[in-house]
Parts: C-alpha cells; structure tokens; sequence
C-alpha cells in the first residue's frame, strides 16, 4: 500500500525535466484551455434564461411567423460564464500588462468611471423620457460640455459624435455649412501624409476632395508649401497636433492665421491630447474644430474595438452649424433639450442629426467622473507624466534603434522609431511578434505611413517607471535581435495562444461566418 | 493622484536620464503664447473616490429611473431584462481594456467572440454575413444608403415614412452634403404600411429603397413585393431593424429577399442608458461583401495549422485605403457587440423565441386594455411589442402628465415628428418582458383617468 501523500507539499525531486512531454491529448494546456464554438458546443434547445411562460392571446404578427429554424445555439449559464471566461484569457489588455499603443493612449480605466456609469439614474434611463425627468443626465452633459470647453478654450462643442472618425465627420460637416453659409463651394481638404487614415475617409465621406500637404524634413507641416497651396478652392486643413510622429506642430498659430487669412477652416485631430490637456488650448492657436476621444484621454475604456466617443470643439465661426440634440442650461439650472421639436428659429444653421439618440451617455459618465477624479492640477500632471516617459523611452532607445525625429528635440507622448537598421530580412512585424513572447502588447506598427517600418510608443501616464524600465530592458533585447539577424525571431510568437496567423488566407478566401460542416464531403473522403 | 504612479523621485531620475532640467524643456515646442503656466482656472481640483461618488449620485437621483415605475416607451431602444452574467463578462478587464485585435495571436478572444457575432447577427437577419458592428442603427442606416450608391452607381433612395424619423434626420444631414437624392414623408396613420406607394416610386434611377421592420408605428407587413419591385429597376432593399427580438417571431428581411439589413442591436445585452453606447447590426448578402463598411473577422490558420481568426478583408478600409474607404468608421462597437452576443448565446434559439412570445403577448394584452378606454384608438393592425394609439387631442400634455403621476407612459408622435400636426394626438406605447400586468393596469387606470377628465365624461 502507498503512502497517503495527500496534503503535503509538493516534491520536484523525480519530475522529468523533458519538454517533450508537453503535448496533451485535450490540446489543453493547463491554464491555457481550448474553447470551441458556440455553434459546436450550443445547440438551440439550450438555454440560460428563464423566460415566464406567455399568456394566452391571439397572435397579431400579420401573418409573418418565423416558422424555419433561424439556427441560433444556446447555452446555460455556467457554459456561458465558462466560454467567455477561456476567451477572455486569449486577451491581452491593460489590465494585464504594458499597451503602448501609438497614437491610440491606452491608459488605465479606473473602476469607480465602470460603478458611476452603472447607478441605475444614468444607465436605466429611456433617451425619449420627458425632459424633466431626465435632469441629472443633461447635467451631466452640460457639465462635461462645460469641461472641454474650458480645457481647450473653445466657444462650443457638439456632443453627439459616436467615436473619433464620427467626430471628424462632424467637424467637416460644420465646415462646409459653413461655407454654404458664405454662399461658397470650397472642394479640397487639406490633410498631411502622416495623418490618421480616418482623416482623408471623413473628408471624402463628406463629398471633398482630399490634397496632400508636404511634411519638411523634421517631420512638421511645411508652412512654406502650405501657404503655396492655399486658395479660393481650399475648404481647410485638417492637421493633427501633437502629430503622428509624436511632435508638436510648432507653427500651428501661423498655419491658422494663414489658413484663415485663406478663407478656410482649421480642422485638429484630437487623438493625441493626452499630450498636452492642462498645458495647451487648442483654442488659442487658432483651431476651428476638433474631436476629442473621450476613450483615449479620457480613459473609457476600448473594449476590444468600442464604444469611442468623439466630442467636437467648435469655434465661435463654426459653432452654429454644431448637430441637433444638444443641452442648454438656464440660470435657474434648469436645463432645456435643444432638438427638433424645440430648436425652432434659434438655431437655423444647425447641421441637423448626426445620430439616433444624445450620443454616447455611457462614456460621458465615465469621462466626467474621470475628469472630476483629475481636476485641473491632475489633469495637467497627465500630460506631464505621458511626455515624462515618452521621452525616457526615446533617450533610453535612441543610441541601439533608429529614431527619426529624436535629434529635432523632445518629443511629446508618443516616440516614433524606424527599422532603418534591421539585418536584411527582418522586418518591425518580427519585432511586434517577439515582443508578444516577452509579454508586452506590441508598440503601433507601420504607421504613420512617413517613416519605414514605423514603431510608435506611446506609454501613457498610468505606467510606472519600474514597468517602463521591463519593458525598455525587453524591446532592447527584441532589437538586438533583429539587428542581429536572430531567425528565430521569423517564427515568433512562440507563447501566445497562437502562433502567427495566416491573414492572406483569411482574405483570399475569406469565412466570416460559422457553417454547419458538410457531412457529406467528409464521409466521401 | 491615486491615478499617477510615478513619484517626484522618479521624475527627478528620468528626467536625468533624459538631460532635461524639468519637465517645461520636455514642451519647448510649444510656443510661449500658448503655455498655460498652471492649472486651467475655474475648474475643480482633484478629488476623491468618495467626493467623485458623491457628486454623481447627485446627478443620477434627478433622474427618474425606467425601472422604478410603469415604463412604456421604445421608438428605437427598448427596456429588456439584462441578464447578471452579461455585465459581469464585459466587465472581465481582458475584453474591457482591449484594444481593436490588430495582433490578432493575443486578440483570439475578442475575435472569435466577433467572428460568433457577425453568425449570429446574419442568421438573425437571415442573411449571408455580417459585420463586427457599427456605432448604432441610425449610423448604419446611412452606411448602407451609401453601399447601395456604390453598388448600382445611382443617388437616388427612396425611404419609406415608416422609418424612424431619427435614423431619416441623420441620413439628411449627410445627404445634404454628399449630394444624394433622399424620398420620404411622414406617416400616413393608417393600418397600412406606405408599400404601394414606395413600390409606384421605384424608377430607373432609384438606387435602394429604406424600409424599417416593424416600421416606426410598430406595423409589420410583408416586403416581398418591395423587393420584387426595387429587383425589377435594378435597385436594392435596404431592411432596417430597430427591435432585434421581434426576429425570434417573425420572419427576417433576409428570407423576403433584402439585400442589406441594417439595425439597432441595444434591446440584447446593452441597457436604454440615455440613448448610448448602442451596436450598430449590418448584415447582407455574400455578392455584395467587399462593398461593406466596417470591420470584418475571418477565419484562418496559424503557422500550426491550427484554426484562429483576424481582421479581414481591411483593403475596403480607412486605415489601409484612406480617402478611398468604403466609410470612415474605425473604432465601432465591440464591447457593446460582445453583450449582445453573450445576451442572445444565452437566450440560444428556444429563449430569444420565448422571449418575443412573451413581449407580443403582453403587447397584444396592453393593446387591448389600452383600446378599450373611452376615445383611445388602436391604429396598428399587425405589431410585434409596439403600437401607437390615438387619443384624439395632443398626446404631449398626456405623456407629461402621466409622468408626473408617476408613470412613463409613451413617446408622443409630436415630439418626433414636430412638423407634422395630424400626428400630434397619437402615442407609441412599447411593452416587453420587464412590463408586469400590474404595471399595464396602471397606465389604463391614469390613461382611463386623464381621458375621462379631458372629454368632461
């Protein structure tokens, strides 16, 4: 008889040292679980809710019952917590470690935003409730309108805007019922290089022609080129500042001035405001509109790919043109909804809709609650501390990895660096991919388009320097690799759930949707 | 600033580290007209969790909460019963602080959760494929307006008056500036549906046509023959969805032949709050794929052999085709796309079945009740949970008064269609699964009340 081993400590003595051994007949491995689909492991008799029976009464569908199976699987709702949760274990997210995302200002999401969002008088109220029953909701529009106004000394802003690309949409709608207004028909936008992609989709999606503006060689807007190109055609700029290489556009005022001076509008992409909320207002270097994602400087969260939320700054030219609904506060405090029913003869210019309902409520408790946490010091210190380690990540890369812009002088929230000096064959996706196997979500790749082989890091304020050092010590060591020429480095990643995956095969022959297996071929095989 | 890890220290050492004699050279760029040499004034200064909580709390008790008393409205979002274990899965930090799966070999959760949506959200249609979600239904709207331009190369759309008119605002605006040809009206109050006169507006030059299903007055009726018609001139049908549940009771715009279905997802897994987020629902079918707007995931292999998923088919995208792109939407709704999917994963067939039964049951009840008080008319004669009754003077003041007993009765026609007089005297009253019998019994007892009081009965 053995003996009762039950309860000790566990011994290693006599393990195999054998990695060989580490294959599983489930594919399991450990803490690492398979999970199959709901269309595998459901089936449409399955069911985790329980549903009161319906009481008896005649059926008024218009004779169009759904009488085919519509093929939806169910599962209980210990399956269903268990699906999701394996899922969720095959995410990275800031939660479990350093994000730092270019251009996209992945900062932690405080937990008291998630509980505010939740109390039953923000998140259990109908968007058509008569409007004194909805005064706190208007408040606290009205209250985040009052805060972004303030912090980037503008005249107005439009709230409704869904996400960031939503936001530019708005502000270039503002910008030609603007000139419409002028009895103008300006055709061409103006939109440098490096810019977000989103920027030249908005302005053709609101039916302009979009023209290149030429960078000069530190990565700036070329103020010279640019005032060449101005004319009576020209509706606007759109330029993003801090800009896609991580610098502050030192000759925004000027650009402005020109632009203006040109007739046109002066469009800012919001996304890197994180950079300088608290230091600089956009208001006062001539800016004409611009949306601020509330899910980057204002930490809602991302949630794997939305909801955004993408206010829209406008100033005293382009505020009247701003979208329906929005709130108004009289001095009782007591605060009107200014939509179609109420907005008669005093707001005539007004674009119109941009959306069903207010816009993103949900993110506007989050974002309040957040800047209310901040205050004006907290928020100044953000920007602060989000250029603080940028910086450091630049100064503590720049002697091993390519840094385009680094000698120009400092750089704002994001360091930019290139692949220039790669062995032959290695590319920044061997990078990312080796980074993954260190345990850090991959820097942005191959953007902005200006720079070869692009790495934008971004940090964000809510790292510490003890997390900045891990990662600065890991990217090093990835770089010396594919400098090295290190092929291992192709095959990477080694320890992520999976290994790389085969996007050219997802799009030649693309499966976007589960289908039942064809029994029929398999048996004839 | 329990927010901010770094300590005076460390900013002390990297400042070192970077050879900066503080933090104002890191913003030499700035020009010195533009530095602000302190905090922006007349705004608070940091607070606490407890402060912060406080402040809130004050807030949301000025509202009057949709589950604290009889609750009747919809018109575009409706109040369902969210199961516990949906909040508690989206609040899982690894789908919540994700980011868009752009590397896809530590994304496999949020993309597989994806690839399972866009099935359940084109068999929900009944449709080929779908998309991993747009902003809202109204958004979606308008994308597929412009997909059905870029697909017949016409600007002309047709939109019946039984579209919400939130979702026409919004294509107005856009079509104000893009140049294309929007139709519509008001609504006729009638039991009919506007089909005979959408199917004698269908010409060589109509590029699709908009219906909303069940349309804004709660009406369902067959497209068949709008898409037969639209079919016949070249033109698409474009099926629009405000109330996904009603589709686990009647048949889907794919089985009738739609082309592209477009809707608002809000009524599974993601609650009324204030109008937004929601998840834009955008279906259609395979020949028409690489027209769509949005992202798409796919299925794959890893270097393993082993089955994964990606982003896919991005060519059609702002990120990769700039000014080219067949929209310019980026982020989207993914998290509010994982609600709605746990939501209906747990309903599964046989519960998203019960579930409609059990909203037509009690709308059919409420509809009755409702119609039976002295100058109260029933106009629909099909609807699913919603219908809209006729008071026979101005339903703002009723709908006020109402609430100030106590009871959020309906949406007045008045306030969504302002311009349009004849339609001042009528209510939308929507009921689902969260409305008791007892909460029924209320409204037709102040309704009977307020009625009685008006006509001096």
């Amino acid at each position: 008889m053995s003996m009762n081993n039950m309860g000790r400590p566990t011994n290693i003595d006599g393990v195999a040292n054998d990695r060989t051994s580490a294959s599983t007949v489930t594919g399991n491995k450990a803490l690492m679980l398979k999970e199959a689909l709901i269309f595998e492991s459901g089936s449409p008799d399955r069911c985790g809710v329980d549903i009161a029976p319906a009481p008896e009464t005649e059926s008024r569908l218009g004779g169009l019952v759904r009488d085919a199976d519509i093929g939806l699987p169910g599962l209980s709702e210990p399956e269903t917590v268990r699906h999701y949760t394996r899922l969720s274990r095959q995410n990275y997210g800031i939660d479990l470690g350093f994000f730092p995302l270019g251009s996209c200002t992945m900062k932690h999401n405080p937990r008291l935003n998630e509980k505010m969002a939740r109390l039953p008088g923000f998140a259990d109220i109908h968007p058509m409730q008569p409007v004194h029953t909805v005064q706190g909701a208007l408040g606290v529009i009205n209250e985040l309108a009052v805060w972004l106004i303030k912090l980037t000394g503008m005249h107005g802003v439009a709230m409704t805007p869904k996400a960031g690309a939503h936001g530019e949409l708005c502000g270039i709608l503002c910008i030609k019922a603007a000139l419409e207004a002028r009895g103008e028909d300006r055709k061409i936008i103006l939109v440098p290089e490096s810019a977000h992609g989103t920027n030249p989709a908005s302005a053709a999606f609101a039916g302009f022609t979009v023209e290149d503006i030429p960078a000069n060689a530190d990565g700036r807007v070329d103020l010279a080129a640019l005032k060449a190109r101005l004319g009576p055609d020209v509706a606007g700029v759109m330029i993003t500042n801090p800009n896609t290489c991580g610098l502050f556009e030192r000759d925004m005022k000027a650009i402005s001035d020109a632009v203006h001076e040109a007739g046109g509008y002066v469009y800012c992409d919001g996304a890197n405001f994180n950079a300088i909320v608290g230091r600089v207002r956009p208001g006062d270097l001539g800016i004409d509109a611009m949306h601020i994602n509330l899910h980057k400087t204002f930490s809602t969260p991302h949630g794997g790919g939305g909801p955004g939320s993408g206010p829209v700054v406008l100033s005293e030219a382009l505020s009247p043109f701003g979208p329906l609904p929005f709130t108004e506060r009289y001095e009782d405090g007591h605060i009107t909804l200014v939509e179609e029913e109420t907005c008669g003869e005093r707001h005539p210019h007004s674009i119109g809709r941009m959306t069903a309902f207010h816009g993103q409520m949900g993110m506007f408790t989050r974002a309040l609650t957040y800047m209310l946490s901040h205050g004006a010091d907290g928020l100044r210190q953000v920007a602060e501390d989000a250029v603080l380690n940028a910086n450091y990540v630049l100064r503590s890369m720049e002697d091993l990895l390519d840094a385009p812009f680094a000698s120009a002088g400092p750089c704002m929230h994001e360091a930019l660096f290139s692949d220039k000096d790669f062995a032959e064959g290695f590319s920044t996706l061997d990078l990312a991919k080796g980074l993954i196997d260190e345990g850090f979500h991959p820097m942005t790749v191959y953007f902005p388009l200006v720079v070869h082989g692009a790495m934008l890091v971004e940090p964000t304020e809510t790292e510490s320097k003890a997390a900045i050092d891990e990662f600065i010590m890991a990217f090093r060591s990835v770089v010396e690799r594919a400098k090295a020429g290190d092929e291992a480095l192709h095959g990477a990643p080694y320890h992520a759930p999976l290994r790389r995956l085969d996007e050219t095969l997802a799009a030649r022959k693309p499966v976007l949707a589960w289908s039942e297996p064809d029994v029929t071929a398999e048996a004839a095989e | 600033m329990r927010y901010l890890p770094l300590t005076e220290t460390d900013r002390q050492d990297m400042l070192r580290t970077i050879g900066a004699l503080d933090v104002d050279a890191l913003f030499a760029d700035v020009p010195e007209a533009a530095r602000l040499d302190g905090p922006i004034r007349d705004l608070p200064m940091h607070a606490s969790e407890m402060a912060v909580e406080r402040h809130m709390q004050k807030l949301a008790a000025q509202n009057s909460v949709a589950g604290q008393m009889p609750f009747f409205l919809g018109a575009g979002a409706y109040r369902h019963h969210v199961p516990a274990s949906v909040d508690h899965i989206i609040q899982r930090g690894e789908f919540l602080t994700a980011y868009t799966p752009y590397q896809p070999e530590i994304a496999q959760g949020t993309l597989q959760m994806l690839f399972e949506f866009q099935t359940q959200v084109a068999r929900l249609f009944g449709c080929d494929v779908a998309n991993a979600s747009m902003y809202d239904g109204s958004t979606a709207c308008w994308e597929a307006i412009v997909m059905a331009r870029r697909i017949t190369k016409r600007g002309k759309a047709l939109l019946s008056s039984g579209l919400h008119p939130h979702y026409a605002s919004v294509c107005q605006t856009m079509a104000r500036f893009t140049q294309d040809d929007l139709r519509s009206g008001p609504p006729i109050l009638e039991a009919a549906t506007d089909y005979d006169a959408l199917v004698a507006a269908i010409d060589g030059d109509t590029s699709c046509v908009v219906v909303q299903y069940p349309d804004i007055l709660g009406r369902i009726d067959d497209m068949s023959r709008v898409v037969e018609a639209a079919h016949a001139q070249k033109a698409l049908v474009i099926a629009v969805v405000t109330e996904p549940v009603a589709l686990g009771a009647i048949k889907s715009p794919g089985e009738m032949g739609a082309d592209i279905v477009v809707g608002e997802g809000q009524s599974l897994g993601v609650g009324l709050q204030f109008g937004g987020p929601y998840v834009g629902l955008f279906a259609c079918q395979k020949k028409y794929l690489r027209q769509m707007p949005g992202r798409l995931c796919g299925e794959t292999v890893d270097a393993n052999g082993e089955r994964g998923f990606v982003l896919t088919l991005s060519t059609r995208e702002q990120h990769i085709r700039r000014e080219k792109a067949t929209s310019n939407i980026c982020t989207n709704s993914g998290l509010c796309a994982l609600a709605f999917s746990i939501h209906m994963t747990l309903l599964g067939e046989k519960g998203l079945r019960e579930l409609a039964q059990l909203n037509h049951a009690l709308a059919v009840k409420a509809a009755d009740a409702l119609s039976a008080i002295d100058g109260v008319t029933l106009l629909n004669r099909s609807f699913f949970n919603e219908f809209a009754i006729r008071l026979g003077r101005d339903a703002r003041p009723i709908v006020r008064e109402l609430a100030d007993q106590g009871i959020l009765g309906g949406v007045s026609l008045a306030r969504l269609f302002p311009d349009e007089h004849q339609l001042d005297d009528t209510m939308l009253v929507a009921v689902t699964e969260t409305t008791s019998e007892e909460d029924i019994t209320a409204l037709v007892d102040a309704l009977g009340a307020i009625m009685a009081q008006e006509t001096g009965a």
